[in-house]
């Protein structure tokens, strides 16, 4: 069986230490800046505050892995290498990665600490992970979120290092690390300034008849009826109206969350190292929650009894759930 | 109804505004001791809302007489209670019941969740409400619970009842 370690998210120091307190095995972090794809106002750790919080979990055991998951442009590397050596210095665990220019120069300047590879970085095929694994010695894959479980199985049997999957958060389809779709309105990149859909272009409507429009740079994406759920403003979850169809309608995704947790035991059981839980942005509250349902079922899961899974759908997207890929490639 | 009807303001308004004007005037002074002192306990809080410390957040408890004033500037924070049809131009304006408000503040509750459910409404600058989510997340502890312990047994006690009021 795999160690089934749970991975928890921290948007603030407070954040981390509710993780740690809830049971996480490690905590991930990012800097206030865009080396990470959660680069949101007044979010992450300044330097003093990571070095502050990697004591407070390693004093209780659990591990603190630093995100470097975005892409440098091209000649601006020294923020993700200046970011890499702080992470080395304040001792955390690993480094997320995506980019193999800063997964090379992280490999050969502190080749002591571990690297995992990012879900930004995609890699989806044994011979994607062989790549990153034999070039930048990568010690664990973080597996996109396409991926059905009997896939996943085949593919732990023919690479040389760990798997960590989602089981909870977020649930975005787009080739992870490549999504434009921010970009192509608000001029801003995800993947190389860590902000999708950036707060400063997101504005939301009140209506009269108590329906709600959420708009990205003044493109409406979305308008929610007085008494429908809503969703994140991002335009991967916009519903549009087409020529073809009466309705305005969900052309990629609808606002929706990922929960695994009636998988687990089969996600343990194909080989999964490691359970993500997504959600930096969220609040203490979340973090609290979620890490301790999935951390009484990890442990229930470890001993051999069958897991209890609290019922935690009303903190999803639009107030719904999908196992997605891992349960059908059906999905969308 | 006769075009004067519309000039001349009700009876019920005059009741609602006169009704908000004294609930002004009665909650002051404690949001002001209550503002300095989370000020004073958390000064980290400032740093997190970076450039929208001068912005003019409007919170609206939505059953309460009148809504908040919150700009959170170190050098001269305002936090005042004022009547809706007084409020000043919001940059941002938070609209949500009594209870959710407050537990959102202590992280009690999720924001996200509670905009998913549209218990909460968030309308003018996002990014501003963002920093002060986020300033506010990271917090240790519950600026309730030490707003109700700044009036002893009995501002305690009415946190208590609140909370029964406000079944969540």
């Amino acid at each position: 069986m795999s160690l089934a370690e749970l991975i928890c998210p921290a948007g603030t120091p407070a954040a981390l230490r509710t993780a740690v307190d809830a049971g996480a095995d490690a905590v991930y972090c990012g800097f206030q800046d865009a080396t990470n794809a959660r680069n949101f106002p007044g979010l992450n750790f300044t330097p003093d505050e990571l070095a502050a919080s990697v004591a407070y979990a390693h004093d209780k055991g659990t591990k603190v892995l630093l995100a470097l998951n975005t892409y440098p442009p091209a000649g601006k590397v020294d923020l993700w290498r200046q970011a890499a050596d702080t992470g080395a210095l304040l001792g955390v665990d690993a480094f997320i990665v995506a980019d193999m220019g800063v997964a090379d120069y992280i490999a050969r300047t502190h080749p002591g600490v571990r690297l995992h590879l990012s879900v930004q970085a995609a890699a989806s095929s044994p011979e994607a992970i062989r790549y990153y694994c034999e070039n930048f010695a990568v010690k664990r894959v973080v597996l996109p979120r396409i991926l059905t479980i009997p896939e996943i199985r085949e593919i732990r049997k023919e690479i040389p290092c760990e798997i960590e999957t989602f089981i909870f958060g977020n649930h975005g389809l787009m080739v992870e690390g490549r999504c434009s779709l921010t970009n192509y309105l608000t001029g801003q990149s995800t993947n190389m300034d860590g902000v999708c859909s950036p707060a400063s272009d997101v504005e939301y409507k009140r209506h009269t008849d108590g329906s709600m429009s959420s708009q990205l740079a003044g493109f409406t994406i979305d308008c929610f009826g007085a008494d429908e759920k809503a969703g994140y403003p991002t335009i991967c979850k916009g519903r549009y109206t087409a020529p073809h169809r009466s309705e305005p309608y969900y052309a990629f995704e609808e606002p929706i969350s990922l929960n695994l947790s009636r998988l687990l035991p089969d996600l343990v059981e194909a080989g999964v190292h490691a359970f993500k839980i997504e959600g930096r942005q969220r609040s203490k509250s979340y973090v609290r929650g979620v890490v301790s349902a999935f951390r009484q079922a990890v442990d229930d899961i470890r001993a051999g009894r069958e897991a209890n899974i609290a019922d935690l759908v009303a903190l999803t997207e639009g107030q719904k759930q999908t196992q997605g890929a891992f349960e059908t490639k059906k999905w969308r | 109804m006769s075009a004067g009807d519309d000039t001349l303001p009700r009876a019920a308004d005059l009741g609602t505004s006169v009704l908000a004007r004294l609930s002004c005037v009665i909650v002051q002074p404690v949001l002001t001791r209550v503002v300095r002192r989370v000020a004073k306990q958390h000064p980290s809080l400032f740093s997190r809302l970076g450039p929208h410390q001068g912005t003019d957040f409007v919170i609206d408890p939505v059953e309460l007489p009148f809504a908040l004033h919150l700009r959170p500037d170190p050098q001269a924070l305002v936090f005042r209670a004022v009547a809706r049809n007084a409020a000043p131009e919001a940059g941002a304006t938070i609209r949500g019941k009594f209870m959710l408000l407050l537990e959102l503040v202590d992280s009690e509750e999720d924001g996200d969740a509670a905009f998913f459910s549209r218990d909460l409404e968030v309308t003018g600058d996002t990014e501003a409400v963002v920093r002060l989510r986020n300033a506010l997340d990271d917090v240790d502890g519950s600026i309730a619970e030490e707003t109700a312990g700044m009036f002893g047994p009995a501002g305690r006690a009415i946190l208590a009842r609140l909370r029964r009021a406000y079944p969540t």
